[in-house]
Order: structure tokens, then C-alpha cells, then sequence
């Protein structure tokens, strides 16, 4: 039966058709551009039906932020304005999803962190906000340069976690992700992260759709909980509120919760697995060697592979494109045959690694590094080297910058 | 010698354009049908304080990302990166590849003879062009300083056309504005500012292609060779 109130097809006012996503992302024609990763935020969101972006400056996310600012000037998004601090920031962006928006914003380091209270808040009350994380140092000193710390906090807030490799991902992540968080078994928010710099400031080439289609409208009334406005049920949270009754009940009804906001990110795992084809993809997985990684680390290894072939060394390489949920299942599988797991992480405590030592058996089989922090760049050299060093083969001592 | 791979890093100052350099260069190798991207490095954006930014041009597609720590060519913008260090390695050619290039933006020799020999002993060349004056010379302005640049390394290693290099100079600058208000007077300004802009990147191409002759005869005369190329195809 035909769906009467379907807006497939009709047009906003900016005269772009609103297009069955799925349609939209994997048969319409695509279009090479050469983008930074900050535009190619702005021609996703150009395309993402968003009814509130909410800014607060931190680089590297600020150009991003000004870039959404100037497509609201166009039109193209509902509502947007700038904060007082990144913490009134996700809390504005909490009001703007209980009433029935598509929220969008962009933070970074410190932004992340100060505004961090909100995330299991924001999951909790099973809002579909997109923030976009561009990775930068928390710790101080001070550092604006790309350091992945950051995502190892928000991995238990109960948030989908996405780590992008290239502006590509990014495009067509912003997309797709919403699919994922408004699915009504679903109905979470999304960090989809990057690693700062490295994707928010290069010029790299992106396929686009054309910007004549934009995806459908969020639908309130498809998500699963009754807007929690403080006086509804499940959740009268003002006149009932659980914190004031010490009782088992008020303690059982906050477990059953939290259970449930984890049970949803299970649940979101097929729609992951539709959308961004697999939570993980691997390249020669038989191999003995193998790399595995997320965000620019895995372009690092891609780099690191090549040189080790002209050297004769075979070596396979598994991208995690989703951190939450967890792909243990298919990490297991791909890493079944490896000898050695190489971690390269942008990160000085190697908290990838650490999943990955709980996820699989025989983790003894797994390097977890080379690290590098605080805005160091990777270069393929230093992942040949680890990786020769561990087959016991001899390596030349890299002259690197400062020698 | 002939290159799957050539990586460029610009060391300047801010204000000088060297992220705006390889932005535009990274667009040219793009329109050649040569894979490229390009990636800037900063800290505080503050006038002449270091800034480097790094282009990488291939055959085949690039993934590496971020400070280019061993680089084919280095170009340094600024005497001062050289004379006060102001720059992110000590020395600033730290990394050089053999068989590499440094291009100075000076109008006198800088290096120290211990410098010069280290350099000779990885096979690296070295190319000095005044572009700051070359700049004040064909545009007028010392802010095309970059587009001396430009011009050199596009001059000595032919990484990217003369023709692409003006397509992506009218990429960058010369994008239309999109008037969204549709007032009269707004309508006005844009036209003003439009005839200016065209005279802009006039004076740009021009001090491009001069350094680009200059540095093109230079490596002629050297008989130094540093293309983007299939090895495999060449030999």
C-alpha cells in the first residue's frame, strides 16, 4: 500500500528532493570534488535535512562549525547558533532532539571533554543527536594537534562511536549514521570521530552526491520512548524523580534502563552492518602479519603495507570503522590466522589495543603500538620498523626530524 | 630520477601563504590526473610564527597523512626559517631524502659550509630564488610571495602544468559569490570586487610562471631531474 505521507519525492525550499536514503547513497551518480574534510562536513550537511546545528569554536572543528553557519545563511539548515561553552552546547542540543529536531554539532579535545556529562545523558534520554569529535590533545600542556585520547571517553557513554578514516567516510558517514540513530530500536546519539588535522584540514578528492537531493526528514514519532519532558512517564524525572526514593525499585528501574540504552546499541548493529557495509573491512586477512587499526592510523598502515611488500613481507590490515558497537565477533574471525597483531594508535595509552587484548584468544599475539601522542604525526617508516623488529629482522635506525 | 612519490614540505611563516601553496599545488596534480592531497601544520595562527604545510603528488592513491618527516623537495619560504630556526626541525632539512631538492626564498646565500657539504653529501640540490622580489617585481605585492614558490618547484620538478596551476589559482580565488540577499547594492560590490580579483589572478599567474622559468632554466642548466613518474615505465 502506497504511503500517503511519504515525502520521498517532493521537494524543500530550497528545491532539493528529498530521496530515499539508501537510494541516494549507493545509486545516484557521484560527483569527484577536491575538499578539505571541513567542507565535506558542510556538503553532508548540505544534504542532511538538519533542522538545528549548534556551535562553539575549538579548533580544529571551528572551520566546520562557520562552514554549517554559512549554509544556514543559504537556507539549508533550520536553526543554528553559537553557545556559551561546549557544556551549554550538548545541553542545547539535548532541547533541540526532545523537541522532535535533527540536532547536528562538531566539538574537539577539550570540547569533548568539558561538555562530557551530557553523552550518557543524551543516550539515556535516547536522543539521536550526530556529534562530529575532530581529535585533537586533551592533556596539558597545551596541543591543537591530532591525538585520539578523547574517543577512550566517550567508548562507555552509551553513544554509537564511529571512527572515520577519510573526508569519504565522513561524507557519507554523516548520512548513513543518521539511518542508524533514528531507527526506532535504536535511537541513540552518534559521535562519529576523526582524527583532527589529518582529515578536517587536508585536500583529498570525495565523491559527492548531487546536492539537488537531501535526505528525508527526521520523524519524531518514530522514536521509541515518550518524550521525556520531565512530567511523562516512563521518566517523570522533575516529579518523581528516581534519586530522591532510595528503594530497590528506583535502583531496578535505573539498572533496567541502562540495560536498555546497551541493548540498543546491540540493536544497532545490523543497521551498521546495512549501512557502512560491515563494522569492519579487511584486506588480505590470511596474512601471518597483520594491522590492525581505526581512523588515520589504518591510512598509516595502508602506507606501511606497501613498503613492506617491496621488501618482500606480506602483511593484511583489518579497519574498525565502528567502536560502538563493538565488532569482537568479526575481529575473532579476522585475526584468527595472525601471528602477530600490530596496534599503530595515535595515542599514548593504547586503549584500541586494549580491546582487542579482550577480545580475542591468544593476546599475547598483540603489539599494542608504535604510539605516538600529542600530535606527532606516524610515519609509515616507524610501523615497518615495529613490524620487522618483531620478525626478528634487522631495521635501519630512522633518521627522523631533529637528527 | 624519477619518483612513484614526491613530498613537499613548505616550511614558512604565518601570513606568507605556505598552506594556501600547497593547497594550490595539490589542486593542480589533481587536475593533471595525478593523485595528490595536501595537509597544513600550525599552532597558534599567529603572523611569523612557523608554519609548515606539505603536499604529496603520486601516481598512485595517497593514504599518509600529516608532517611529511622525510621529504623529497623542502621549500623554505622565509630567511628567518633558516637564519632564526623558526622552524619545526633543527636543522630544517632534517629528513631530506637523497637525491632531494631545498629551494630557499632568499637573495643571498644562508647556509653555513657545514650545511652546504651535509647536503652534498646526501646528493641533495639546492636552488635559491629571491621571490619575495620577484613577487614585488611582477605583482606588485610581497604577499605573492607564495606564488614565487609555486612556480619554482612547479619549474624545477614539472610536478604539475602551467596550465592546471592557473585553473586551480582561479579555483582558489577567483569562485564566484553566490549572492543569496539578491540586493542591488550587494549586486554592485561583488562586480567591484570581481574586476579586482581578475587583476589578482592576473599578477599571481604572472609571478608564478616568472619563477617557473627561472627555476625551469636553473635545473636545465644543472641537469637536475626530479619527476613524478612510473619507475618501472621510465626505465
Amino acid at each position: 500500500m502506497a504511503d500517503t505521507h511519504s515525502v520521498i519525492g517532493t521537494k524543500n525550499k530550497k528545491g532539493q528532493t528529498f530521496t530515499d536514503t539508501w537510494e541516494m547513497m549507493n545509486n545516484a551518480p557521484r560527483t569527484p570534488s577536491f575538499f578539505t574534510g571541513s567542507e565535506v562536513i558542510k556538503e553532508a550537511l548540505r544534504r542532511a535535512s538538519c533542522d538545528v546545528m549548534i556551535a562553539y569554536p575549538i579548533t580544529p572543528q571551528s572551520e566546520a562549525a562557520a562552514l554549517i553557519g554559512e549554509l544556514f545563511a543559504e537556507g539549508y539548515i533550520g536553526d543554528y547558533f553559537r553557545g556559551e561553552s561546549e557544556f551549554a552546547v550538548m545541553s542545547q542540543c539535548a532541547g533541540a532532539a526532545f523537541g522532535g529536531a535533527r540536532v547536528f554539532t562538531t566539538t574537539a579535545g577539550p570540547g569533548t571533554m568539558r561538555a562530557m556529562e551530557n553523552f550518557p545523558m543524551w543516550s539515556g534520554a535516547r536522543l539521536p543527536i550526530q556529534m562530529i569529535v575532530t581529535c585533537r590533545g586533551i592533556n596539558s600542556p597545551l596541543s591543537i594537534q591530532p591525538d585520539t585520547l578523547e574517543i577512550a571517553y566517550l567508548l562507555n557513554t552509551g553513544m554509537l562511536v564511529w571512527h572515520a578514516e577519510t573526508a569519504q567516510d565522513f561524507f557519507d558517514w554523516i548520512l548513513k549514521g543518521y539511518m542508524v540513530s533514528e531507527e526506532p530500536d535504536v535511537h541513540l546519539p552518534l559521535a562519529l570521530c576523526c582524527d583532527g588535522f589529518f582529515v578536517t584540514h587536508t585536500k583529498d578528492v570525495v565523491n559527492l552526491t548531487p546536492a539537488d537531493m537531501c535526505l528525508p526528514p527526521y520523524d519524531p514519532y518514530r522514536s521509541p520512548v515518550p518524550c521525556m519532558d520531565m512530567e511523562c512517564p516512563p521518566v517523570r524525572m522533575m516529579r518523581d524523580p528516581f534519586v530522591m526514593k532510595s528503594n530497590y525499585i528506583s535502583y531496578a528501574t535505573h539498572a533496567s534502563w541502562q540495560q536498555e540504552v546497551w541493548a540498543a546499541v546491540e540493536r544497532s548493529r545490523k543497521h551498521t552492518i546495512k549501512w557502512i557495509n560491515g563494522l569492519i573491512e579487511t584486506e588480505n586477512a590470511d596474512a601471518e602479519v597483520l594491522i590492525v587499526a581505526s581512523g588515520t592510523a589504518v591510512s598509516q598502515g595502508r602506507e606501511a603495507i606497501r613498503l613492506l611488500e617491496d621488501e618482500g613481507i606480506r602483511c593484511g590490515l583489518v579497519k574498525i570503522k565502528s567502536l560502538r558497537p563493538w565488532p569482537g565477533e568479526e575481529i575473532r574471525e579476522a585475526t584468527k590466522n595472525a601471528k602477530h597483531i600490530i596496534v599503530p594508535e595515535f595515542n599514548v595509552t593504547g586503549w584500541l589495543a586494549k580491546e582487542i587484548k579482550a577480545t580475542i584468544p591468544n593476546s599475547e599475539r598483540v603489539n599494542a603500538g608504535p604510539h605516538v601522542c600529542g600530535g606527532m604525526t606516524m610515519p609509515p617508516e616507524i610501523i615497518v620498523s615495529e613490524i620487522k623488529t618483531l620478525l626478528g629482522m634487522r631495521t635501519m635506525s630512522l633518521a627522523g626530524r631533529g637528527s | 630520477m624519477i619518483k612513484k612519490r614526491l613530498n613537499v614540505r613548505m616550511s614558512g611563516l604565518g601570513g606568507q601563504g605556505a598552506v594556501t601553496a600547497a593547497h594550490v599545488l595539490a589542486m593542480a596534480a589533481n587536475r593533471d590526473g595525478k593523485f595528490s592531497i595536501s595537509n597544513p601544520f600550525f599552532g597558534a595562527e599567529k603572523r611569523m610564527a612557523p608554519a609548515e604545510s606539505y603536499c604529496r603528488i603520486g601516481i598512485e592513491r595517497i593514504y599518509d597523512r600529516g608532517e611529511l618527516v622525510f621529504p623529497d623537495v623542502i621549500q623554505v619560504f622565509h630567511p628567518q626559517v633558516i637564519t632564526m630556526g623558526k622552524s619545526y626541525t633543527m636543522p630544517f632539512y632534517s629528513g631530506v631524502k637523497e637525491g632531494g631538492l631545498v629551494i630557499i626564498n632568499s637573495d643571498q646565500p644562508l647556509l653555513s659550509e657545514e650545511d652546504v657539504q651535509r647536503l652534498k653529501d646526501l646528493n641533495v640540490a639546492l636552488f635559491y630564488i629571491a621571490g619575495t622580489e620577484l613577487a614585488i617585481e611582477v605583482a606588485g605585492t610581497e604577499l605573492s610571495t607564495n606564488m614565487s614558490m609555486l612556480g619554482s618547484v612547479a619549474g624545477i620538478t614539472k610536478c604539475v602544468s602551467m596550465e592546471s596551476l592557473d585553473l586551480a589559482l582561479q579555483e582558489r580565488f577567483g569562485k564566484k559569490f553566490v549572492a543569496s540577499g539578491g540586493t542591488a547594492s550587494l549586486d554592485e560590490a561583488i562586480k567591484k570586487k570581481f574586476a579586482k580579483k581578475e587583476m589578482l589572478l592576473a599578477k599571481n599567474l604572472a609571478t608564478v610562471k616568472a619563477a617557473y622559468d627561472i627555476a625551469s632554466a636553473w635545473a636545465e642548466k644543472n641537469q637536475y631531474e626530479l619527476r613524478v613518474g612510473n619507475p618501472a615505465m621510465a626505465a
